[in-house]
């Protein structure tokens, strides 16, 4: 069964800054994809398409055989709980407890009424208990989340993917912004949950050799159109040099990845 | 010891343009002058002089008398209730308006892109009502505080609730303004991620922006709980109860020592307020 197809799909930011020119992907359900390429490739752009926060300029997006390009309203939102994301800058609220963080999961679910009793006495706090021990930090469940180190928000972020159940599970950068020790750690959980539980999982990649140890599918993505698609064996070094040539893979940046592609739409 | 480090600029690096502001500025400053009428001297001429110096003295000693005392108790909890229930029917009104005033949440950026993008008529609508609410808070907080009241007293009669009503009008229309403002300022990252996990506009509202601003949103509304108390003396002046109303009639009777002995009690509301608020912040 199919997960994803993208059909020539093009993303034009303002009038001029095209961030993706005809993308083509399909996705089997189940599968383990990873995203390498330089900053401004178009992965981000691409993840908020595939999450649908963005709607593509054109061609045609279908997830699990539908069309999502034009859906509205509460079809949209529908759709959207189907997809969860991990960030790179992990995107929780500073303020709010662990706890909440992690039943934000479960917005998609609850009525209006329901999560902002929520906030007074937390619902299904056995639940979000049994997230925050898959990923290893059951103890912060009542500490603010500002008071977490970056990889224990990462993982936070993580267990709010695991409330909110999706299909998919997209992680865009997940580990550019926490310690190198811990990056392999964080990748390898995302695998695993994507191979008990059966979620598709894509991947947007910094670190090559991470993408090359743990995943079966290799995108290189260099202009907003997709270089190679392959098996990690056929991703040679010469294929690794023009996707990078010119520049630097940039893994030290702080700021965020494809920040130039994405600030007209967040004015 | 070290000296301190003057920094030195070449002429060469001055730009001619605060000369240029400076001389505008000053231009501006004697063509006020002149226009309003300052005349200091009117201030030191022998009659003005007496009649300050009788006003002031005449405030001295502040009237401690039991039985004005006693007079006063209901008025300034007259006064407090007024600034409270005021303070609160603008937080009603500015609240859910400045929601919808904050351009992020009602039509651009991040939030709105999927949803309005190809869909013409939602876009439009959600354009208006952002415009229609930013058109309400301006016209609530345009219309002086002392003007509604003055409608509010022809509508409900004299005493507190007219002034009640003045004030969660216009403060609403203030309010409303400010948290606008404040929301349009949060990070808009964490609700990117709290949208994609399917989440409403009013629940991304209430897990994403209310926790990133409560701070600030909790003391500008103590802050305009502060400025409620003074407002509502000056609304007591066209009849609307509380301390104001007691002003009004003790300058009516030359009773200056009287107006001192308010103005104490409405300083030491104001800094109990001040208090509180230091307080509720150090909490959050």
């Amino acid at each position: 069964m199919e997960q994803y197809r993208l059909d020539k799909v093009v993303k034009i930011f303002g009038r001029r800054q095209i961030a993706l020119g005809g993308f083509d992907l399909a996705v089997r359900k189940g599968e383990k994809v990873a995203l390498i390429g330089p900053s401004g490739a178009g992965k981000t752009t691409l993840f908020r398409l595939l999450n649908l926060t963005l709607r593509p300029t054109s061609g045609g997006l279908w997830i699990d055989g539908g069309e999502v390009v034009n859906l509205h309203g509460t079809k949209l939102r529908e759709a959207r709980r189907r997809i969860g994301t991990v960030y790179q800058q992990h995107n929780l609220v500073p303020r709010l407890k662990v706890i909440h963080n992690v039943l934000c999961g479960r917005l998609g679910q609850w009525s209006t009424a329901r999560s902002l009793w929520s906030l007074v006495r937390p619902a299904d706090v056995e639940v979000a208990y049994q997230a925050l021990k898959q990923v290893g930090i059951e103890e912060k469940i009542f500490s603010r989340t500002d008071e977490l180190s970056g990889g224990q928000q990462q993982r936070v972020a993580i267990a709010r993917v695991l409330l909110q159940n999706p299909e998919v599970i997209l992680a865009d950068e997940p580990v550019s912004s926490v310690d190198p020790s811990l990056a392999s750690s964080i990748v390898k959980l995302l695998v695993e949950i994507s191979e008990t539980m059966g979620k598709t999982l894509l991947v947007n990649l910094h670190s090559v050799d991470l993408a090359l140890e743990f995943f079966p599918r290799i995108i290189g993505m260099r202009n907003g159109t997709a270089l190679f698609d392959l098996t990690p064996d056929k991703v040679t070094d010469d294929l690794l040099e023009d996707l990078y040539s010119g520049r630097l893979p940039d893994t030290d940046r702080d700021g965020i990845t494809d920040e130039e592609s994405s600030t007209p739409i967040l004015q | 010891m070290k000296s301190p480090v003057h920094p030195y600029f070449s002429s060469s690096q001055k730009s001619a343009f605060p000369y240029l502001f400076g001389l505008f500025f000053l231009l501006a400053l004697v063509d006020s002058w002149r226009r309003v009428g300052v005349d200091l001297v009117l201030l030191f001429e022998r009659q003005g002089r007496d009649n300050v110096i009788k006003f002031v003295t005449g405030m001295f000693p502040p009237e401690h008398s039991a039985q004005f005392l006693s007079l006063m108790i209901v008025p300034t909890l007259e006064t407090i209730q007024i600034s409270v229930m005021g303070t609160l029917i603008a937080i009603a009104i500015g609240f859910p308006i400045g929601i919808l005033a904050t351009r992020n949440f009602s039509v651009g950026g991040i939030l709105n892109e999927a949803d309005t993008m190809g869909a013409p008529t939602r876009f439009a609508l959600r354009l208006s009502i952002y415009y229609c609410a930013r058109g309400a808070l301006s016209f609530f907080r345009s219309i002086p505080e002392f003007v509604w009241a003055f409608m509010f007293v022809r509508a409900v009669g004299l005493g507190p609730f007219p002034g009640v009503l003045a004030i969660g009008v216009a403060y609403g229309g203030m309010l409303g303004k400010v948290y606008s403002e404040i929301f349009e300022a949060v990070n808009p990252r964490p609700l990117e991620a709290l949208q994609t996990t399917g989440a409403n506009k009013l629940q991304i509202f209430f897990y994403g922006w209310l926790p990133q601003v409560l701070p600030n949103f909790v003391s500008y509304t103590l802050y305009r709980w502060e400025c409620a108390v003074r407002a509502s003396a000056i609304l007591g002046l066209v009849g609307a109860g509380g301390l104001g109303q007691q002003i009004e009639i003790s300058m009516r009777m030359f009773n200056f020592n009287e107006i001192l002995t308010i103005l104490i009690i409405l300083f030491l509301i104001v800094a109990g307020v001040d208090y509180l608020s230091a307080k509720v912040r150090a909490i959050l």
